[in-house]
Formats: C-alpha cells, sequence, structure tokens
C-alpha cells in the first residue's frame, strides 16, 4: 500500500495545476494520468486562448501543457504515475490503480479528481459506418498524429470545439463542407465562429442530421432543418458528399470514481451531465475528495487551470500546509473564475454551478 | 446483437453492437429501468463501460415514460472503471 497526502486522478489542465499549488504549499503528491504523456486534451490544443493575460491569452495548450508538465517533472514533492490507471475508489479510502500490468493499492489523505469529460454522440441511422468521428478523435488524428481523418467534412456541433476543429481541419487541408448546429444560436465564441465563415464554411443553425448514407464507410448525409420543438421540417432536406461525419455535440463528466465514493451527485443539463455536488473549496460531500475541471461540470481549459489551482490549495491548506500569501491567492483565483464566468458567455455555466452547490 | 446483413442501422451501444430500436422495443414491452436492460441486452456492458450510451438510453427512457431525466435511476457503477487483464489480476495487488 503506498500512502500519499493527496493523490490527483487526471493530468489535465486541472489536474496539473492541482499538482502544482498543492506541491508550493507543501504537500506530497501522486499525479496519476491513464496516458503515457501529461496535458490531458491540452495537448491537442493548437489555436491560441484568448482572455486576459492570468488566463494565459495568446498562449497555445499544447505549451501550456509542456511548461506545467515541465514544472510538475521538476517539483520534488510530486511523483508522476502516467500510463497509470484509477481502477476504482473503495470504501476503506483506497484508490485502485494499474499501471504497467500492475495493480497499486494508494491510500491518500485527500483525493483531487480531474478526470475530465467524454464525448456525446448521436442517434442516426448508419452512424456506426468507418468515417463517423468524435471531434476529440479527429483532433487527435490532425493535431497530434498529423494524420488527416478524409477530404471533406461535415462538421455537426457548432459549439466551441466544433469550430475549432473545422479551422484545424481547413488549416489541414480537409475541406469542410458545413458545419450544422440543432440550436438556433452558434454556440462558440464569434471570433472563432467568424474566422470560418471568412474561409467560406457556412453555419446551418437550427439543422441536425438525419442519416448517413455508405456502405462500407461514409460517402454522404443527409441533414434536415427543425422546426421551433426540435422536430424534423419534411422537404428541408439538404444532401452533403462527405467522407467524414465529425460530432462535436458536447461532452459529459467522467463521474464513475465520485459515484463509488459515495458522492452526493445532481443532474445538470448545463453542466453536460451528472455531477458532484461540492462546496466553495470544491470539496464534495465526502470530506477529503475534491473535484476540479470538466468533471465538475464541462467548461474549458482556462477554468479547469483555476479550479485545479483552487482545489489544490484547498487539499494542502486542509491538510495544515500555508503561506503567508494563500488567502490572497485564493481571492486571486476566485475571481479571475468570476471574471471568466461573467457576462452573456458564462451565463450557462453560473446558471449550472448555481446547481451544484453544496 | 444486429443482423450482420441489416441496413440503415442506429447503434445505441457501440461496444455490444445494440440498436436503438432494440432498446425501443423492449421499452414498449415495459422494460422502463436501465438496471433491467442492461441485464437483457448488455447496453454499457462492453469495454467503454456505458460511458456512450447510457446518455442515450436514459434520453429514450425519459421520453417513453414522460419522467425528467434527473429522475431515471442509473445502474451501479462498479469497480473496475475500465477492462483489466485478469493476468493483471491474478499477480496481486502491490502491497509493499
Amino acid at each position: 500500500m503506498k500512502h500519499t497526502e493527496i493523490a490527483i486522478v487526471g493530468g489535465g489542465p486541472a489536474g496539473l495545476a492541482a499538482a502544482l499549488n498543492a506541491a508550493k504549499l507543501g504537500a506530497r503528491v501522486h499525479l496519476i494520468d491513464r496516458n503515457d504523456y501529461l496535458g490531458g486534451q491540452l495537448i491537442k490544443q493548437t489555436h491560441r486562448f484568448f482572455g486576459s493575460k492570468e488566463q494565459r491569452a495568446s498562449e497555445r495548450g499544447i505549451d501550456i501543457a509542456r511548461e506545467l508538465a515541465n514544472q510538475v517533472t521538476a517539483s520534488k514533492n510530486i511523483q508522476v504515475m502516467t500510463e497509470a490507471t484509477a481502477l476504482g475508489y473503495y470504501e476503506d479510502g483506497v484508490l485502485l490503480v494499474e499501471q504497467h500490468k500492475k495493480i497499486f493499492a494508494i491510500k491518500p489523505e485527500r483525493l483531487i479528481i480531474a478526470t475530465g469529460g467524454a464525448e456525446k454522440t448521436l442517434l442516426f441511422p448508419n452512424n456506426d459506418l468507418p468515417g463517423v468521428y468524435g471531434a476529440g478523435a479527429v483532433q487527435t488524428l490532425v493535431n497530434v498524429f498529423g494524420v488527416k481523418p478524409g477530404k471533406r467534412v461535415l462538421m455537426v456541433g457548432a459549439g466551441n470545439i466544433g469550430v475549432i476543429v473545422s479551422y484545424q481541419l481547413l488549416q489541414a487541408g480537409v475541406e469542410v463542407a458545413a458545419i450544422i448546429e440543432a440550436a438556433p444560436r452558434i454556440g462558440a465564441y464569434w471570433v472563432h465562429a467568424s474566422k470560418v465563415v471568412r474561409a467560406g464554411v457556412p453555419i446551418y443553425t437550427r439543422h441536425t442530421i438525419q442519416r448517413a448514407h455508405g456502405h462500407r464507410e461514409v460517402t454522404g448525409a443527409t441533414v434536415v432543418q427543425l422546426d421551433e420543438n426540435w422536430q424534423p421540417v419534411p422537404g428541408t432536406e439538404k444532401e452533403f458528399d462527405v467522407d467524414v461525419i465529425c460530432l462535436s455535440v458536447g461532452l459529459t463528466p467522467l463521474t464513475e470514481l465520485l459515484w463509488q465514493a459515495g458522492c452526493r451527485m445532481v443532474f445538470v443539463p448545463e453542466l453536460g451531465g451528472n455531477v458532484p455536488l461540492r462546496n466553495e473549496h470544491l470539496e464534495t460531500s465526502v470530506p477529503g475528495i475534491y473535484v476540479a475541471g470538466d468533471v465538475a461540470g464541462i467548461e474549458e481549459a482556462s477554468a479547469a487551470m483555476m479550479e485545479g489551482a483552487l482545489a489544490g490549495l484547498n487539499a494542502a491548506a486542509s491538510l495544515g500546509y500555508t503561506t503567508e500569501s494563500l488567502g490572497l491567492d485564493r481571492r486571486n483565483i476566485l475571481a479571475q473564475l468570476e471574471g471568466l464566468r461573467s457576462g452573456p458567455v458564462g451565463e450557462k455555466i453560473r446558471k449550472g454551478l448555481a446547481q451544484a452547490l453544496l | 446483437m444486429c443482423e450482420a446483413n441489416q441496413k440503415d442501422l442506429t447503434i445505441i451501444c457501440r461496444c455490444e453492437d445494440i440498436t436503438v430500436d432494440e432498446v425501443r422495443a423492449y421499452i414498449e414491452q415495459g422494460v422502463t429501468d436501465l438496471e433491467q436492460l442492461k441485464r437483457l441486452l448488455r447496453v454499457g456492458m462492453g469495454p467503454c463501460q456505458g460511458r456512450t450510451c447510457t446518455p442515450l438510453i436514459v434520453n429514450e427512457l425519459a421520453r417513453a415514460t414522460g419522467r425528467p431525466v434527473r429522475e431515471i435511476p442509473l445502474t451501479v457503477f462498479r469497480q473496475p472503471t475500465t477492462p483489466v487483464k485478469l493476468g493483471v489480476l491474478a499477480g496481486g495487488t502491490d502491497h509493499e
């Protein structure tokens, strides 16, 4: 049995920030990630972030991941376990981890769950044909491995991910036939959406995919307009000759470990599904178990890093670690989070978080 | 399990190759409980452990029963969260 002060599950933006901030206060940390690299989804983010300087505006996710991972590996307080999968959490407070075909039992004094989210998908005929991808898979292929998923793409979903991945496909020399969005409005930030529109990609709001075509692989798709009650309008069908259908229809929190730990959960559509109730310290209903990032509610990388930093500081502080600037640091991060979630863009997340507070 | 020669299938559970029609047929027969559907069809019992299909099936159940999604009970999230090879389990836990 390994004993540690703080175990963090997930080495994405939230987990990395949590590890660094907990270690900075002096806590001993185990950072566990199932991949053979740290950074999570950040490593696919080849575009520049925007916002304020504290939120790392104009930096690219892939560079942020590298920088945070370097800091984490350099910290003597952080033990990194990559290629390590958290298999379960048990009632005696033990986390079971598989790494390199071995199983480890870890008993942490505090646990920070930063497992992120999983992609949602859609139901339509032939949705299992090769050529139907999740946006995350397309991003991995194009941005991580430099492989084109196909020649011509129909993007389903005009949120930030759908629109950014469309732009990255264009950059890779892949044609994007159209972006369709079931909602009456584009969900993505205008700065991203106007970029793809300027590049000549039409965005159809109130449209959904009706079916994919093809025998052995995708050869096309039928798209249909939706009425105010989200029902297809007959006669509005459009045909697209595409060999890739990319689904970017949202994420849902990866909460298995939280259910196993007995954390009180609540279904909040604005946050992507079932999320743990948490207090202002990001501690769940089970004392000593904290959450940060998409697992606590689907948001974005900047918010995940700030939540991670908060959870890391709070978990370490609860073990008695402190610094003179602790109170100020915490207030700073909270103010930044509030700024990020302010205005019309943050309305959905504010509404969601209001339902998830303990 | 769906027929290999059937066309235009809408798959709801990719791991176990279950169609939405199969799920709806059981719901129409009165099986309106995710746990029962899982036992009858194996939905959610494949490698991804329901991460993809559970939200979709819950939506089907909500629509068919007129209950809000938040009131549809989920199945138990048992350990292990991902498939583990028997040989790894047989190797025992590191208790150093």
